[in-house]
């Protein structure tokens, strides 16, 4: 679905990623994890352009993501994004953070979707904070609103960016088990995150990302037990 | 000390009368400046060179010159270059406008950048196009922010509105100046329109407060 090919991305002199060649299939779950600095982050927002890539190929489906001439608009509207800071619009209420894309984007009525809307957030159990502003939650609040907001667009892939970083200890919880819920439905999702016991419990596939190398990209069962590479092996015994 | 107003105090209507002509050409003024500013301000962050440097090259020499100058330009420069002439209010507006622009895009442009990036990255990534983004996610935000600055650079305007007097427009300090050659008397009417510029700010800025109040009302 995702297919990235000898991707690199470099800061001015400053090279992030020194060429990654991956492949995300339809209803994977894949995990992606690695030290501070390792690149993970601009991998994943390379995807659906954040970042643009220095050098190599992204494809989604049939759609080359990197040709210079693409519509990018119209690829991100299937690609949803949670990011570590949640990004919610403040001046909007929650529901309307939830419907305002969905009705400027795909042109929905204002009642099919506030529909969906409400549908989305008693799905994250957030139905009783519709009217509320979003500086009235908390953070795990915040987050679950933010993965609502990206599924009002009913994308296909979502990626999430590092989304329980930012969370105090005690909300962790409530966002990952949204995230559980959300992968019970097939959603194809790439995941950056520092949750190793969410990791080996959800992803179909871990890619383990160091100083811009994929380093490794194994199953979960076998990375956690046995990771090939010493880097990983290091990583791990500081992570666990 | 010779002070007297009894003198001056049948004229005060007369002067008050000059408010009307001075909140018109604020408010036509800052009408003006907001809608050029908002427009340079994109020009500022557009991804095309020449907006930008026309943009910056305004901004730069409408606050780089004096303002009274800009005033005269307008109303005596113009009319020799388009061949009809300009009367006291729509130079005035005109003049007070254009120089407003150009502090008016720096303080948008300022609020604008002011937005946390993760912000328009959130809309880019629900496939929000640009001028929806800028006009209901970012502009909102970066309005609330620029508010006080704002409604300063307003108040600015309906003080500095009193040079117009140089180019006879009948505004409150003109009145006041005719007044005070009529009786010889200076200080009466002057301190008059003093004391109407400082109620006239006083209502602004207690004005401003009230709409910043109202719009912080989602933090």
């Amino acid at each position: 679905m995702i297919k990235v090919t000898n991707l690199e991305k470099s800061f001015g002199r400053n090279t992030v990623l020194k060429g990654i060649s991956t492949e995300i299939k339809e209803g994977e779950v894949v995990a992606i994890i690695g030290p501070s600095g390792s690149g993970k982050s601009t991998f994943l927002r390379c995807m659906n352009l954040l970042e643009t890539p220095t050098k190599g190929e992204i494809w989604y489906r049939q759609t080359e993501v990197t040709d210079p001439k693409v519509d990018m608009m119209s690829i991100r509207q299937n690609i949803g994004m949670v990011f570590q800071h949640f990004h919610l619009f403040p001046h909007k209420t929650v529901l309307e953070n939830l419907t305002y894309a969905p009705m400027t984007v795909k042109a929905m009525t204002k009642e099919e979707a506030e529909k969906i809307g409400l549908t989305l957030l008693s799905k994250v159990g957030l139905a009783e904070k519709a009217a509320e502003y979003p500086n009235r939650l908390s953070g795990g609040q915040k987050q679950r609103v933010a993965i609502a907001r990206a599924l009002a667009m009913s994308p296909e892939v979502m990626l999430f960016d590092e989304p329980t970083s930012a969370l105090d200890p005690e909300m962790v919880k409530e966002v990952l088990d949204v995230m559980k819920s959300l992968v019970q439905t097939g959603m194809t999702m790439a995941i950056v995150t520092h949750e190793m016991g969410f990791a080996r419990e959800v992803a179909d596939r871990v890619l383990f990302l160091d100083d811009g190398k994929l380093v490794e990209d194994s199953p979960p069962a076998q990375f956690f037990t046995s990771p090939r590479s010493s880097r990983a092996k290091e990583f791990l015994e500081k992570m666990l | 000390m010779d002070l007297d107003f009894t003198q001056i105090a049948p004229s005060i209507p007369y002067i008050l009368k000059g408010l009307g002509i001075t909140i018109q050409i604020v408010l036509a003024a800052a009408l003006l400046g907001f809608t050029l500013g908002i427009i340079l301000t994109l020009f500022k962050i557009s991804k095309f060179r020449m907006l930008r440097w026309f943009a910056d090259g305004y901004t730069s020499v409408f606050r780089g010159t004096p303002m009274v100058l800009q005033l005269l330009i307008i109303y005596y420069g113009l009319p020799q270059i388009i061949g009809f002439e300009i009367t006291a209010f729509p130079a005035a507006v005109i003049a007070f406008g254009m120089n407003s622009a150009a502090y008016i895009s720096e303080i948008i442009r300022a609020g604008i950048l002011a937005v946390d990036k993760g912000q328009s990255e959130a809309s880019l990534a629900l496939g929000i196009p640009y001028r929806p983004m800028m006009k209901d996610i970012i502009l909102p935000q970066a309005m609330k922010n620029i508010l006080p600055a704002l409604m300063n650079e307003f108040i600015t305007l309906t003080k500095e509105s009193a040079v117009v007097t140089v180019i006879g427009a009948m505004d409150v300090m003109r009145r006041a100046y005719i007044v005070g050659g009529q009786t010889y008397r200076y200080f009466e009417p002057l301190l008059i329109a003093g004391i109407i510029y400082y109620i006239l700010v006083m209502v602004l800025t207690i004005l401003g407060k009230a709409i910043e109040r109202r719009m912080r009302k989602s933090d």
